[in-house]
């Protein structure tokens, strides 16, 4: 948790500051309201369901522009459906997260990249590897991962382990893939 | 001379009454008519779950078969209600299980389904034809592949804008082979795959399908299979749109749309290639409904030229990344146009996509038969609203929602009090207004002067006192359903008239200056009303004393007393 101290040094920058503090940990007063004072704390962050954060710095000055935006809880009233959709679109779109792995094969000169959100499924990433590398990689089975073909695709979990492609369901697979190697001949058909 | 009618002549005359307030009036009238009228009821709609209960609903209706149930207020669309808070389906389901009732259809708003619920529907009535789930949550793909193996007559599954929590795809091959009846099909909310062999196979066997909402993870090739499949299809949503123009994939897709003449509603479009819409061309000129509201990779030129085909709309749902401009297209291209929703692209950012005060002029300048509006805005004006009450006298809904909250008139910085009187003023038939921007007493007074057909009003950050609320109260005769966010409104405004919420569905009230006390008193002089504290802070802070203000409130009329399923962070008073 950040304490007081150090905004005092840091000039300004607390405008410009992204952080990590639970909403509400700023003593801010609420949105810019005549009428109202009390801020509409975020309740929202015991709910399981909710995505709406909320921070609360007063946007009084018009001299600069404000900070990377306040939210008020539940406004602008649209559905959270509709909320969630927008968020991933922007992740998809590279605004948020991406997701850019590398990907070795053993043999080529070099490393290539490719970002994981631009897929959907196995089957879209796995051509788009074969399209790459210009080779084929197989049908997978859960029995005996890819027969069929001499490369086996591989990843690099947060565990720092090597599995093999194909395995878990497609979201969990994008949120733990590091980076990709298409591995080749005997160690391929070890790995099964 | 009533008496001279056999019952059954009478029944065939309430037939042909439809709406619900036809006939509840009709059940009023006398002894018999409520007794042949109760017994030929098939359709019944209950707008609060809470406000009666299953057996009671049962009891009268034994006839019934199409229930229509909503259960979350509408401030629980935008995460103000605690997630656990209520509006259970199930019991529902069971209670109508065990009465023998032959229920075909249910249609849900914000309710929790379960899976197990799901389940349980899907066993218990042979008959059942038609499932409709909007903002609802609670459920995974076992529960609709429960609905698809067990429903043998199934018409309708209809998933709008559900959170869906698990996504596994195997519910679509859960359809056998024997199901040939559906109409319609959409899941368009889901996220996950679906097998798309079993999804062609449902389709080529289903002769009378005419709505079909996809994915987004169903590709182009199989939307191009479907649409040969099911040309005549009414109501069209696409998944992915992205392709290669210059490709074979391309014109087999064109060739595809081409043979489906019957559309007339087009939806969709959520991973989308504008370059591609030209292929989309020859069917715009039949339709009526158009929602772009998913797509934001669709905008600029290719977004205005395809409205420009589309000269029969009367709805239409964009994005406000189609601009001021693009809505001076919508303004001359299409003058049939009805109902207007313009969505934001990009709530929470810096809005220069955004439409202002002049896009809306221009559609009520162009499109004289509009009567239904939901606009998002970086600003409004109160000459503008005047311009628009003058152009369209004919709103029934009016929601404008300025993205930030309090916003005055940026020309004349005074406060949108005049511009929202002139449209109370003009448009005699409105029924629902939401307001935003800066706004004083004043406009209340406008509203409950001239707004004498309003029954829902929502207000947020508005009003300078108690007057305010007052006004609404004492003016619109027709109020149903009242929300208020952040507004001065405390005790005296609440208490003026008690009696009125027993006219009126449902009362919130959020981070207003009502305290325990004042909702205390309401409750116990009406009990005819439940009184719902929702207090989401830790429990152990949460004070006892009647003057501490309350956060929410919600208070809604009921025949049956106290709910038994609320939660530890709802207290009913």
């Amino acid at each position: 948790m950040e304490t007081r101290v150090n905004y005092k040094n840091e000039l300004n920058l607390m405008a410009t500051e992204l952080r990590l503090g639970l909403p509400g940990s700023d003593d801010k007063p609420s949105i810019r309201n005549n009428k109202r004072n009390s801020p509409d704390i975020s309740e929202d962050y015991s709910s399981s369901k909710s995505s709406s954060s909320i921070t609360m710095p007063g946007d009084d000055d018009q001299d600069s522009p404000p900070p990377a935006k306040e939210q008020v809880v539940g406004w602008p009233p649209i559905r959270s459906y509709r909320r969630n959709c927008i968020q991933n679109t922007k992740k998809n779109k590279g605004e948020g997260t991406g997701m850019y792995v590398k990907v070795s094969m053993d043999g080529a000169p070099y490393l290539r990249k490719i970002d994981l959100r631009v897929y959907k499924s196995y089957p879209q990433l796995l051509k788009a590897l074969e399209t790459m590398f210009k080779l084929t990689i197989g049908e997978y089975s859960e029995r005996e991962g890819y027969n069929g073909s001499d490369y086996a695709p591989t990843y690099e979990d947060k565990d720092g382990d090597w599995m093999l492609v194909g395995d878990v369901p497609w979201e969990m697979f994008v949120c733990c893939c590091k980076r990709l190697r298409i591995m080749k001949g005997s160690e391929a058909r070890g790995i099964v | 001379m009533m008496n001279y009618f056999p019952d059954e002549v009478l029944e065939h005359v309430f037939d042909s009454i439809a709406s619900h307030k036809d006939r509840n009036s009709v059940s009023l009238v006398c002894k018999s008519w409520y007794r042949i009228e109760r017994y030929s009821r098939r359709r019944v709609f209950i707008g609060n779950c809470y406000s009666i209960s299953p057996e009671r609903l049962i009891a009268r209706f034994p006839g019934l078969k199409s229930l229509t149930l909503k259960g979350k207020p509408h401030f629980a669309d935008f995460n103000l209600v605690p997630y656990d808070w209520g509006g259970f389906v199930y019991p529902w389901i069971k209670a109508l299980a065990e009465s023998g009732i032959g229920l075909e259809e249910l249609r849900l708003k914000r309710m929790v389904v379960s899976d197990e619920s799901l389940e349980l529907l899907s066993k218990s009535f042979a008959n059942f034809k038609s499932l409709v789930l909007v903002s609802c949550e609670g459920f995974s793909a076992d529960g609709l592949a429960a609905v698809a193996a067990n429903c043998r007559f199934l018409r309708e599954l209809d998933l709008q804008e559900n959170e869906v929590d698990d996504h596994r795809g195997h519910w679509l091959s859960c359809f056998p082979e024997s199901c040939t009846s559906l109409v319609s099909l959409n899941f368009a909310c889901l996220k996950g795959e679906v097998n798309l062999g079993a999804l062609e196979r449902l389709v080529s066997r289903s002769p009378n399908l005419k709505s079909l909402r996809l994915n987004r993870l169903v590709p182009l090739d199989t939307l191009q299979k479907l649409l040969m499949r099911a040309p005549q299809l009414v109501d069209l949503g696409i998944g992915s749109y992205v392709h290669d123009p210059s490709s074979e994939a391309s014109n087999k897709l064109k060739h595809a749309i081409q043979r489906c003449k019957s559309i007339v509603s087009l939806s969709g479009f959520l991973e989308v290639a504008p370059r591609c819409m030209s292929a989309i061309y020859p069917i715009c000129g039949n339709l009526t409904t158009l929602n772009l509201s998913y797509a934001p990779g669709l905008h600029g030129n290719k977004l205005t030229k395809l409205i420009q085909h589309c000269r029969k709309l009367q709805r239409l749902w964009i994005l406000d990344r189609i601009g001021d401009k693009g809505l001076g297209v919508v303004a001359s291209t299409c003058k049939e146009l009805q109902e207007l929703r313009v969505f934001p692209s990009d709530p929470f950012g810096a809005g220069n996509d955004a439409v202002t005060e002049e896009g809306l002029v221009l559609v009520s300048a162009g499109c004289p038969k509009l009567n239904s509006l939901l606009y998002f805005c970086q600003q409004m004006t109160n000459a503008a609203l005047i311009t628009v009450a003058r152009n369209c006298p004919n709103f029934i809904r009016f929601r404008l929602c300025i993205l930030d909250p309090v916003k005055p008139d940026p020309v004349t910085n005074q406060p949108l009090d005049e511009g929202f009187g002139a449209i109370v003023q003009s448009c005699k038939r409105l029924k629902r207004l939401s307001l935003s921007g800066l706004l004083t007493d004043q406009v209340f007074l406008y509203i409950g002067m001239y707004a004498e057909q309003l029954e829902m009003l929502s207000i947020a950050f508005a009003a300078d006192s108690d007057k305010g609320m007052l006004y609404v109260l004492n003016g619109c005769k027709k109020l149903r359903k009242l929300e208020i966010r952040d507004c001065p409104f405390g005790n005296s405004a609440l208490l003026e008239d008690v009696g009125k919420y027993e006219t009126m569905r449902s009362l919130w009230m959020s981070s207003c200056e009502v305290t325990l006390g004042g909702c205390k008193t309401v409750a116990e002089k009406m009990p005819s009303l439940n009184v719902e504290i929702i207090n989401e802070s830790d429990q152990t802070e949460f004070n006892l004393d009647e003057g501490q203000k309350v956060d929410k409130m919600y208070l809604y009329r009921t025949l049956v007393g106290h709910r038994k399923d609320a939660p530890e962070s709802v207290w009913i008073l």
